[in-house]
Parts: C-alpha cells; sequence; structure tokens
C-alpha cells in the first residue's frame, strides 16, 4: 500500500492533531478508568481505608495477613471489579465491531438478534428446565453461538452483505423476542420473576470462577480483533474497493463476527444481557474522537467505565438496595450519549 | 417543496396497481375470516343476521358485535398504522433498522402503563390505552428535542441514537419497577406482548381518529420521503426543506406509533419488517411503498391473529406472539430469495 505521495505539511499538521487527540482521549479515559476502579475497591458497607486496601492488594507478596480486610477486598471487591471491566470491555469489542462491520450504529449485538439468542435460551432454561447457576450461563452461550450462526448461515449467498446480515438478524430477534414472550405469558409468575432477574443482569454474585473463562477468551479474542481491524478500515470503504486494495474481505468479515459473537456469549454468560453497553460504546468513543481513529481502544475503556461506574451506582446509590448493575447501565449510558448528542456541536459520524 | 413528481411509468406502474387491488381483495378476506373464526363456531347466516338484523338478545350477535367486530377493526387500524409508521420512519431516517421500537415510543407507551399499574393500582384496559398514548407522545417529544439540538438539526442518526438511549433508559427504570412489585409484573407481561382481544368499540373510537390524522399525514410524506432518499444534498438543491419534511414524517409516525400502541400494546415487528416486504415488491418509490405496507400490514396482524385463535385451543395465543413466529421466518425467506433494495 505505498501508492501515495509524500504528505504534504498540511496533511502532517492534521495528523498531529489527531493523534494528539487521539492521545488525549485514551489518556482521559485511562485515567478515568483506574480512579473508578480504584473507588470501587474503596467503597463498601465494610470500611476499608485506602492503606488498608493497598497492604491486601499487596499481602501476596508481603505476607502481612488481615483476615477480614483481605476477604472483603481480595475475594469480593477486587473480583466484582475485575469482573466489571472484563464484561465491560467485551460487550463494548462486540457492539463497535457489528457497528463498523454492519455500517450501522444501531447494529449491535442487543439489537440485531444475537443477546436475544442468548437471553430466549437462558429464560428457556431457567422456565423449562428448571435450571439455575452456571447452566444458565451454558445455555446463554450456546444459545448466543447458535443464533449468531444461524443469522451468518441464513445470509450467506455468495458472501454475506451488511445488510442482509441486518435484516435476517432483525427477523432472528423478533423470533427470539417471540419465544421469551410466550415463555414469559404461559410460565409462573415465580419462574418469570428469576428469568427477569437474570435478564437485567448483574454483578451481585461475581466469584473468581466467573471471571476465568472470560479472560482465557479475552487472552484469544484481542489479538484476533488488533489482527484484523486494519482490514476492517478497507471495508469501510465497500466490499469491491476493499478487495481492490487486497483485503481478504470475506475471511475477514468472518474472523471478525466470531470475535464479536465470542465476546458478546463470554460476557452475557458471566454476567447475563447487560443492556446498552455494547450499544453505547461505540458511538461515545468516535464523538470522544470526533474522527480521528476507528475507536476500538477508546470503546473498550469507555464500556468498562460504563460498566464500573453503573455498578458502583447500583451497590451505592440507595441505601439498604442493591439493584442489578443492568438497571444502572441503561440509564446511566443513555445520558451520557444524550449529554453527547446535545453537546457535539458538529456532525459526529458513528459508522 | 417543489421536487417535480415523475411521470406515471405505465409498465411499472399498471400491475403495482393491479397488486394494490390485489392486496385490497386479500384484506377483505382477512377481515371476513376475522369475523367468522374463533373460539365459538357461528354459521355463516348468523353472521350475516347480526350485520344485517342485530338482535342484543343472542349471544352469538353479541359474540360478533361485541367481540370480533372491534378485534377486526382494531387489527385493521393498528396495522394499517404500524406498517405506515415503519415505512415512514424508516425512509425519514433512512436507516433499515428504525421503527417505533427503536424510537423510543414503545418503551414511553410501556412505562406510563407500569407506571400507572404500579402507583395507581389501574387495570382496566380502557385507561392503558390514554397512558399509553400520553407516553408515546412523551417519549417522542424529548427524543426529537434532543435530536434537534446542536448545530445540525435532527439527523436521521442523531435521532436513531437519541431514540435508542431513550428506550434503554426508560427500560431500565421499568425493569426497576417490575422486579420490585410482581403485581406490576404479573399485570403488564400479558399486555406487553400486544393483542388486539379485549378491546371494545369505545376504544375503537377513542383512536380512530388519530389513526384517520396519522395515516394521512403519512400518505401525504410520499413526496418528502422520495425527495430525502435522493440524499440530504439532492434533496436541499432540489429545493426541499429537509426539517420540514422530517418533521411532518416524524409527527405522522408518532402519532400512528402512539395510538396504535395505545390500542393493542407495544407490538414489536410488523412495522419493521413490512416495509422491506413492500419495498421489495415495489422497488424505492415512497408512492408506491407506503400504500403496500399500509396493507401488506394489517394482513399480517389480522391474520396472525385469527390464527392465534385456532392454534392452541381452549387459549389463545397473542397476536404479537404469532406475528413473530410466522413472519419472522417469512420474512428470513424473502430476505435471502431476492436482491433487496437497500435504503
Amino acid at each position: 500500500m505505498s501508492i501515495a505521495p509524500a504528505p504534504s505539511a498540511a496533511v502532517h499538521a492534521i495528523r498531529g492533531r489527531l493523534a494528539t487527540r487521539r492521545r488525549n482521549v485514551t489518556v482521559g479515559l485511562a485515567v478515568a478508568l483506574a480512579l473508578a476502579f480504584a473507588l470501587a475497591l474503596y467503597l463498601g458497607d465494610f470500611p476499608v481505608v485506602p492503606l488498608d486496601v493497598l497492604r491486601s492488594l499487596l499481602s501476596p507478596l508481603t505476607g502481612e495477613v488481615n483476615k477480614g480486610v483481605d476477604f472483603i477486598v481480595l475475594n469480593v471487591r477486587v473480583p466484582r471489579a475485575v469482573l466489571a471491566v472484563l464484561t465491560g470491555m467485551s460487550f463494548a469489542l462486540s457492539g463497535i465491531i457489528f457497528q463498523t462491520l454492519l455500517r450501522n450504529p444501531l447494529a449491535s449485538p442487543d439489537i440485531i438478534g444475537i443477546s436475544h439468542g442468548a437471553s430466549a435460551s437462558a429464560v428457556f432454561c431457567i422456565i423449562v428446565l428448571g435450571l439455575s447457576g452456571l447452566w444458565v450461563s451454558v445455555g446463554a452461550f450456546a444459545g448466543a453461538v447458535l443464533t449468531a450462526l444461524a443469522i451468518y448461515g441464513l445470509a450467506w449467498r455468495n458472501g454475506v452483505t451488511a445488510y442482509r446480515v441486518v435484516l435476517i438478524g432483525i427477523g432472528m430477534a423478533a423470533i427470539m423476542g417471540a419465544v421469551m414472550s410466550y415463555l414469559f405469558t404461559r410460565a409462573r409468575l415465580f419462574e418469570v420473576q428469576q428469568a427477569l432477574a437474570w435478564l437485567i443482569g448483574s454483578l451481585n454474585a461475581a466469584n473468581p470462577g466467573d471471571i476465568y473463562p472470560l479472560a482465557m477468551a479475552l487472552v484469544v479474542l484481542i489479538p484476533l480483533t488488533i489482527a484484523l481491524v486494519r482490514t476492517l478500515d478497507a471495508m469501510q470503504l465497500g466490499d469491491d474497493t476493499a478487495t481492490a486494495l487486497g483485503a481478504r474481505v470475506e475471511f475477514s468479515r468472518l474472523g471478525l463476527i466470531l470475535a464479536a459473537v465470542g465476546y458478546a456469549a463470554f460476557a452475557t454468560a458471566a454476567v447475563g444481557p447487560v443492556s446498552f453497553v455494547a450499544f453505547v460504546a461505540g458511538p461515545i468513543a468516535r464523538r470522544l474522537l470526533n474522527g480521528a481513529g476507528n475507536g476500538f481502544l477508546q470503546a473498550a475503556l469507555v464500556g468498562a467505565l460504563v460498566m464500573l461506574g453503573s455498578d458502583m451506582v447500583a451497590q451505592h446509590a440507595l441505601p439498604s438496595i442493591q439493584l442489578p448493575v443492568g438497571v444502572v447501565t441503561g440509564v446511566f449510558g443513555a445520558l451520557f450519549l444524550l449529554w453527547l448528542l446535545i453537546a457535539s456541536n458538529r456532525a459526529g459520524r458513528v459508522n | 417543496m417543489t421536487v417535480s413528481a415523475p411521470t406515471f411509468d405505465a409498465r411499472r406502474g399498471v400491475p403495482l396497481l393491479l397488486g394494490l387491488l390485489g392486496l385490497v381483495a386479500i384484506v377483505l378476506c382477512v377481515a371476513f375470516l376475522s369475523i367468522t373464526v374463533g373460539a365459538r363456531p357461528v354459521t355463516l347466516d348468523t353472521v350475516w343476521a347480526a350485520l344485517t338484523a342485530y338482535n342484543p338478545d343472542s349471544t352469538d350477535h353479541r359474540i360478533i358485535w361485541e367481540l370480533r367486530l372491534p378485534r377486526t377493526v382494531i387489527g385493521l387500524l393498528v396495522g394499517a398504522a404500524l406498517g405506515l409508521a415503519g415505512a415512514v420512519l424508516q425512509g425519514a431516517t433512512r436507516n433499515p433498522l428504525a421503527d417505533p421500537s427503536i424510537l423510543g415510543i414503545h418503551a414511553g407507551a410501556a412505562l406510563f402503563v407500569v407506571l400507572g399499574v404500579a402507583i395507581l393500582g389501574i387495570s382496566q384496559l380502557s385507561i392503558y390505552v390514554w397512558l399509553a398514548f400520553a407516553g408515546a407522545g412523551a417519549a417522542m417529544l424529548i427524543v426529537y428535542a434532543v435530536a434537534s439540538l446542536g448545530r445540525e438539526g435532527a439527523t436521521p442518526i442523531k435521532l436513531a441514537l437519541a431514540g435508542a438511549a431513550m428506550t434503554a433508559a426508560l427500560q431500565s427504570v421499568i425493569s426497576a419497577i417490575l422486579l420490585t412489585s410482581p403485581r406490576t409484573l404479573d399485570e403488564v407481561r400479558f399486555w406487553q406482548v400486544g393483542s388486539l382481544a379485549g378491546r371494545n368499540m369505545d376504544i375503537v373510537i377513542q383512536v380512530a381518529p388519530f389513526l384517520a390524522v396519522g395515516i394521512v399525514l403519512a400518505l401525504a410524506s410520499a413526496r418528502l420521503l422520495d425527495g430525502l432518499s435522493m440524499g440530504e444534498d439532492v434533496a436541499r438543491a432540489l429545493g426541499q426543506r429537509i426539517g420540514l419534511s422530517r418533521a411532518i414524517a416524524g409527527l405522522a409516525a408518532v402519532v400512528l406509533a402512539g395510538a396504535s400502541t395505545a390500542a393493542a400494546g407495544p407490538i414489536a415487528f410488523v412495522g419493521l419488517t413490512v416495509p422491506h416486504v413492500a419495498r421489495a415488491i415495489t422497488g424505492p418509490n415512497y408512492r408506491w411503498i407506503l400504500p403496500y405496507s399500509m396493507l401488506l400490514a394489517p394482513i399480517l396482524l389480522l391474520g396472525a391473529d385469527v390464527l392465534g385463535r385456532v392454534l392452541a385451543p381452549p387459549g389463545e395465543v397473542q397476536v404479537g406472539i404469532v406475528t413473530a413466529f410466522l413472519g419472522a421466518p417469512f420474512f428470513i425467506a424473502l430476505v435471502r430469495r431476492r436482491k433487496l433494495a437497500s435504503l
């Protein structure tokens, strides 16, 4: 790809400005996330002074043990915050891949059927099979993957076009939604309540065991995403142009769809289909960047921040009530996005 | 507003016009079925007698007049409204995923109904209608206001994002209420599926004027949507006032979506997919897409309703569920088979 003439001074200046903006946004988000993480370890009903939090974190190295504090910090707060960050990142990356790939800001997994597949499968496990706990997560994971495979398979005709994937995704979402509605009108109220609690999504039962599957998935998925993102920039120009530029369009698209489904499926299995994080992270990141880059890294940071911030609000905003995180992400993410829509005084292109 | 009308192309126009007449015939057939088919078998003679010489002492006559006729009228009106609302929104935002549920209209209606049940303990359908209507209108006003702020005005992309944000926020509030109030969950889980059953003529009379205004507005906006579909710059160059066009289309969609949600609950899928089917038949011209959507949608909705009555006796399957189960596979097959016109 070296057919471009030497860039002029003006191009250099613009590139410099964009790079600066990208750096500022990334650093700003990273600092905000670090602060939020620290706050998450400090806040809670059991008061722990910041110094003791640090001591606990370092205790595996120093050997200084303080049983009560260590349990609260290392077995309750750290896993919960880590899970929030990882699931937030996963939802965000899933969302921004779909939105970019399908060139439609509305095409996040919670609209084109992937989340519906996971949810319908989980509701089926809860209401019809009477399962709970880990098996519901397994069911949700299987539902997400099978739905995605069905959408891709049905959309395949000598390759897939974004438009076909979106439309068939809508169809699948409708079927899965109908399955859920039907089960809801046929079940006992108690089962419906259980299913609803799972559907909203929560970190209230976070434990270290929930983190491993997701963490291992991310070890595979993140390098895959980084490798394929370059092709995505070419695909933005349309399939024909991208092919002419030497991009292996169909291969890369399949790889990216697999990655996006993987992110959504693992995150949903871990915490339930937490609403709106996948949808909102990409648009927020791109509005902050204002054209300076594709926003993947920034979207991941935004997703983690929305999830972690929402969970803190859910835990500590109302005394004596622990809300599920999914109740807050919708409001939190929505306010964030609406504020950006109002504040940005120029056309922010989101796709 | 002087986008010159293209001349009537007989080669395309005549078959499309015949198709439209064919659809009118199918709508009438489905309406006929909706009046004659149900849990209680009623002979055709009795149906005819009930419609021509009504006898309030006869149970069969009362079933026809008080149950099946309102249900049929609601099905026709709500179907037409949903099909048009979807087509208009997709045209105005130029986004194939646009429909009432994306723009926050359903969520607004649902929130007001949920609040009414949870706080005021309301359980009459006739009050749900007004709650839903107020909620739909309030949500859309806020979405439109937010999208209009900033320099560009209500661009399609901002409308869609603001609508999605609104939907997410309201859904969160709804979830929180349903979690804490089992009684509300028990009441609302049946309403939110969408149904044509149990609506009497009073509800029809209440929402009909709104639906009529919406339908007229929507059909009148065909030319504006054709202008918008050429892209903003072309439309502007042709002298079209973009903001005004979008406002008219948006108003039509709100009135239609609000009134139909009020009458039958938040029925998904119909408004989203029927316009795509219409577009596959007619091509990209909104002068055809709108009337086709307006006729195809009631066929789907009322057909699904009739099927729902006989699928699982003695109970009924709500129309929202049948619509998705029946319509979605058909829709997916259509998307696979045809090269669909992009927006």
